[in-house]
């Protein structure tokens, strides 16, 4: 073989063999486990079953599923609400400042996820920040009781993911035409209606992978509702690690995850759904 | 004359320290044709911007249909703009596209469909309603970007250099067809483009800027046959200038001049004084080229040479299929282009580089200006 | 109206990203022990905290690890993206669509199938194992930003290069990573911040020959608040803008 195309050859051989092994395969086994049953003393028992996706379809753990599924929603919509302003914003600064503004939107990223849910607890506290805050303004006599409520997981999950709503919606702005909204105030289209009518239906594809971005990593995010929710506030994440770490249930712990990855699934359909309707391809 | 629908008056517009736009006044008629004709960076379309409401008057008015629009922003002006790269919005059918501006007019439902299908016949694409510009090709792109326009029934059309994404064929074709267009609709159109030819072909008037200012005004015919200045008799088409200076003037519109060497009448309207400086402005096919050879054997030809004469000789030539192009190299050192037809009788080129000849033109096609120095 | 208004808001998004941070920061420096209220300026925590060696080197594996996920996976991200982009072969779109898959993957069930795999294959858990995780979290990050500047070359310089006899890998050192370049170093510098701030990852691949500050701090929390933390905070954040500043230092004085 010549040279050229055992280079050629290097390269997608040992992309493709990464990508089995420690992809592809580990998934695999994660579905495979999902379909196995612990044992009493032992790990597994041999023998395929689907009694763990049974178990989850029992009425505690799918209302523990369901109301993980809506905490991870409303974080993901709260996320939204205050992120697509902030990436419109953005979007139309000048464009010399925008690398820099995006760089300190990112540097709060580099001290630990964990550093930031501990500053957290700092701010929420019967005596951190807020209240400190609160107390010396003379607007409240006694602490709020803030932490170890879903307030605060809220607060935690947009505190955590927001960049990973804006990064996504600011680069759907950018890539929408201006003159495209310059023709739509030609054919009489106000501020307001060209926002609804074209900017964004553009920026949907972002808005779906915001979306992505923030409810999937939030439905896993059992630190932040341990910290700041106390035992009160439980993620599909906390239920999994539990499984693993506590229960030491294996299989129920896989077929939880690989609930999970249904649920991405799902949004992944709807994110290549909405690049259809906005007539974006992704891929030639 | 039809009344004015659109009317600058002494508008500058800024942007920082450059002025884009000087001093520019214009009256367009309801129902014309008029093309802003020039080179990148002349202010043509920034002039069409300002009218379609993306940009205001730094000073100076704009009216439209005699009202002053200061600060109207686009959506409320009865114009509608064709842009360069169409604009349609990827994420709507073409239908949807088209019926856009009436929605925003909050027009009925059936009025929409109605009036949607009739102008995708006019721009003959009746059939892809339901299509997304993506599936369509460069020129429907185009006929849809102007029936999106035209179905709101604008005072005035703006076409920001519409045709230049095409090919050249393409060009031709939608050329004539937004000429016939225009005529259905008796809408104004106002057209930008660096296209001399276009402009030409479209127009009832054209309109030459450059840097910002308005250097001619007039019909395509009046343009090329009587240029203002040097800028727009280069501009628009081949133009031959000769140097010469006025001996005398012979009548009201008549003079006597010295122009490369040869002595010359001129016609010309305008005031010129004893010595002063002139350019004479010849187009190529204005001129009269003969061999010396011929001249001296003819009586005829040697009588119509007396009045108007430079002689010369031919030094290249070029072929353009129906015409071919003389360049002949003046006794005072001139180059001049001259464009003959082919003569009937004989297949082979008349004249051949080293030729002697002689160049004339007939009475009152020259154009005579002062010097440009 | 409209530009203070932006402001406003652009600003009150800053600083609910800043706010805990910059309260951390401050308190790092209070020789109050417990409360907020303002004891008094100090360093002791700092001291503290550089005799606590197991929360240091906890840090400092934690940078480790960064540093090597991102160069591993700024490595793998940009070969993929090059495949992806330069060559056609069978399965093409698949790879395509799988790394789009592990991109938006939930960073639990990366981790539960790697730890999977480890425990089928019997591997002790520690540096290597995390070292991988963490590679695998960031591929499909580089991957993506690499191709979508490689989407805005013109195939032309690849054919121009060819012409001129330069073989595939020439076409690539010579052409395609120099004009990569920028997409490369902000794969390497967003895998660098993924791996910085997980914790999900690390708690499930680690173990305890090898701790990471997540879990270090994680118990440390749980058992109430200490200053040292703080300080902690404030030396990361430290470290990561110095090194930050310093590398782009460095890239503009190459060009």
């Amino acid at each position: 073989m010549k040279t050229e195309s055992r280079f050629r050859l290097l390269l997608i051989g040992s992309t493709y063999t990464w990508m089995v092994v420690l992809a592809l395969i580990p998934y695999l086994i994660l579905l495979g486990a999902s379909f196995l049953e612990r044992g009493e003393g032992t790990l597994v028992v041999s023998g395929w079953s689907t009694v763990n996706y049974r178990h989850l379809l029992s009425p505690a753990v799918f209302g523990m599923a369901l109301d993980s599924l809506a905490l991870a929603a409303v974080a993901a919509l709260l996320c939204l609400l205050a992120g697509y302003p902030f990436a419109y914003i953005l979007a139309q600064a000048p464009t010399r400042a925008q690398p820099l503004l995006l760089l300190l939107v990112m540097i709060p990223f580099w001290t630990n996820s964990l550093i930031r849910t501990y500053a957290l607890v700092m701010m929420l506290k019967a005596d951190g920040f807020v209240n400190t805050l609160l107390r010396a303004a003379g607007l409240i006599e006694a602490p709020l009781q803030l932490m170890y409520t879903p307030i605060a997981v809220f607060i935690g999950l947009v505190y955590t993911l927001l960049p990973f709503m804006i990064l996504p919606l600011y680069a759907a702005l950018k890539a929408v035409d201006p003159q495209l909204l310059e023709a739509g105030r030609d054919l009489g289209a106000g501020r307001v209606q060209n926002f609804f009518r074209i900017t964004m239906p553009l920026t949907m594809p972002g808005i779906v992978a915001g979306t992505m971005l923030v409810f999937l990593p939030a439905l896993g995010m059992f630190y932040i509702s341990d910290i700041l929710g106390g035992a009160r506030t439980m993620l599909l994440g906390n239920y999994i690690r539990d499984q693993f770490l506590v229960f030491r249930d294996i299989p129920m712990g896989s077929a939880a995850s690989v609930t999970m990855t249904v649920a991405m699934g799902l949004m992944l359909a709807l994110h290549y759904l909405a690049n259809r309707r906005s007539g974006r391809e992704m891929m030639r | 004359m039809n009344k004015a629908v659109v009317e600058l008056i002494g508008v500058d517009k800024d942007y920082g320290g450059h002025r884009a736009l000087a001093n520019i006044s214009l009256t367009v008629a309801d129902g014309e044709f008029l093309s802003l004709l020039g080179p990148s960076g002349c202010g043509k379309t920034t002039l069409l911007r300002l009218i379609g409401g993306f940009e205001d008057c730094t000073r100076g008015q704009l009216l439209l249909d005699g009202r002053i629009m200061d600060r109207v922003p686009p959506e409320k002006r009865a114009v509608n703009t064709v842009f360069q790269n169409y604009a349609l919005f990827p994420h709507m059918t073409v239908f949807d596209n088209i019926a856009f501006g009436l929605r925003m007019a909050k027009k009925g439902t059936d009025d929409i469909r109605q009036a949607v299908h009739q102008a995708l016949e006019l721009v003959e694409l009746a059939g892809m309603a339901h299509r997304k510009p993506a599936e369509l090709s460069g020129g429907q792109q185009q006929r849809v970007a102007i029936a999106r326009a035209i179905v709101n029934k604008p005072r005035v059309l703006l076409l920001d250099e519409p045709l230049s994404a095409l090919d050249h064929r393409l060009r031709k074709q939608m050329q004539k067809e937004l000429k016939q267009l225009q005529r259905t609709l008796g809408i104004t159109f106002l057209l930008v483009t660096h296209d001399q030819d276009e402009a030409f072909a479209m127009s009832d008037r054209v309109v030459v800027m450059q840097q910002g200012r308005i250097e001619q005004i007039g019909t395509p015919m009046e343009i090329y046959e009587e240029p203002v200045n040097l800028y727009v008799a280069r501009f628009v088409g081949d133009i031959n200038v000769l140097d010469g200076v006025i001996r005398e003037q012979t009548g009201s519109t008549t003079f006597i001049a010295l122009v490369e060497g040869a002595v010359v009448r001129l016609r010309s309207n305008r005031a010129l004084n004893l010595g002063q400086s002139i350019h004479v402005l010849l187009r190529p096919e204005d001129f009269r080229l003969e061999l010396e050879q011929d001249i001296a054997q003819s009586r005829d030809l040697s009588a119509k040479f007396q009045q108007a004469r430079l002689k010369g000789t031919v030094r290249r030539i070029f072929y353009h299929g129906a015409t071919y192009d003389v360049e002949v190299s003046l006794e005072s050192g001139t180059r001049v282009q001259v464009t003959e037809f082919f003569d009937d009788d004989s297949d082979n080129l008349y004249f051949k580089p080293g030729d002697s000849v002689a160049l004339g033109w007939h009475e009152g096609w020259e154009v005579v200006l002062p010097h440009e120095d | 109206m409209n530009r203070w208004l932006k402001y406003l808001y652009a600003g009150g998004v800053y600083a609910f990203l800043y706010l805990p941070l910059v309260i951390v920061a401050v308190f790092s420096f209070n020789s109050s022990k417990y409360s907020l209220a303002w004891k008094g300026f100090t360093l002791d925590w700092y001291g503290k905290l550089w005799q606590n060696t197991g929360l240091t080197s906890a840090a400092v594996n934690s940078l480790l690890i960064a540093a090597g996920a991102a160069t591993l996976a700024t490595l793998l991200g940009t070969v993929a993206a090059f495949i992806l982009h330069q060559y056609r072969f069978p399965g093409r779109r698949l790879l395509f669509g799988g790394l789009f898959v592990m991109m938006m993957s939930p960073d639990i069930v990366i981790a539960i199938s790697l730890l999977l795999l480890f425990l089928a294959l019997s591997l002790p858990l520690g540096l290597p194992t995390l070292l991988v995780a963490h590679t695998v979290l960031c591929v499909p990050f580089v991957a993506t930003t690499v191709f979508s500047r490689f989407h805005g070359f013109q195939t032309d310089i690849v054919d121009a290069a060819r012409d001129l006899g330069a073989g595939e890998y020439h076409v690539f050192r010579h052409i395609v990573l120099p004009l990569a370049a920028p997409a490369v170093v902000g794969g390497w510098l967003l895998s660098f911040t993924l791996s910085l701030d997980d914790v999900i990852i690390s708690f499930f691949t680690t173990g305890p020959d090898f701790e990471v500050l997540p879990l270090r701090i994680y118990s440390m929390v749980r058992l109430g608040i200490k200053p040292d933390v703080n300080a902690l905070c404030v030396v990361m954040m430290a470290i990561t803008i110095t090194a930050l500043v310093l590398s782009r230092k460095l890239l503009k004085e190459k060009q």
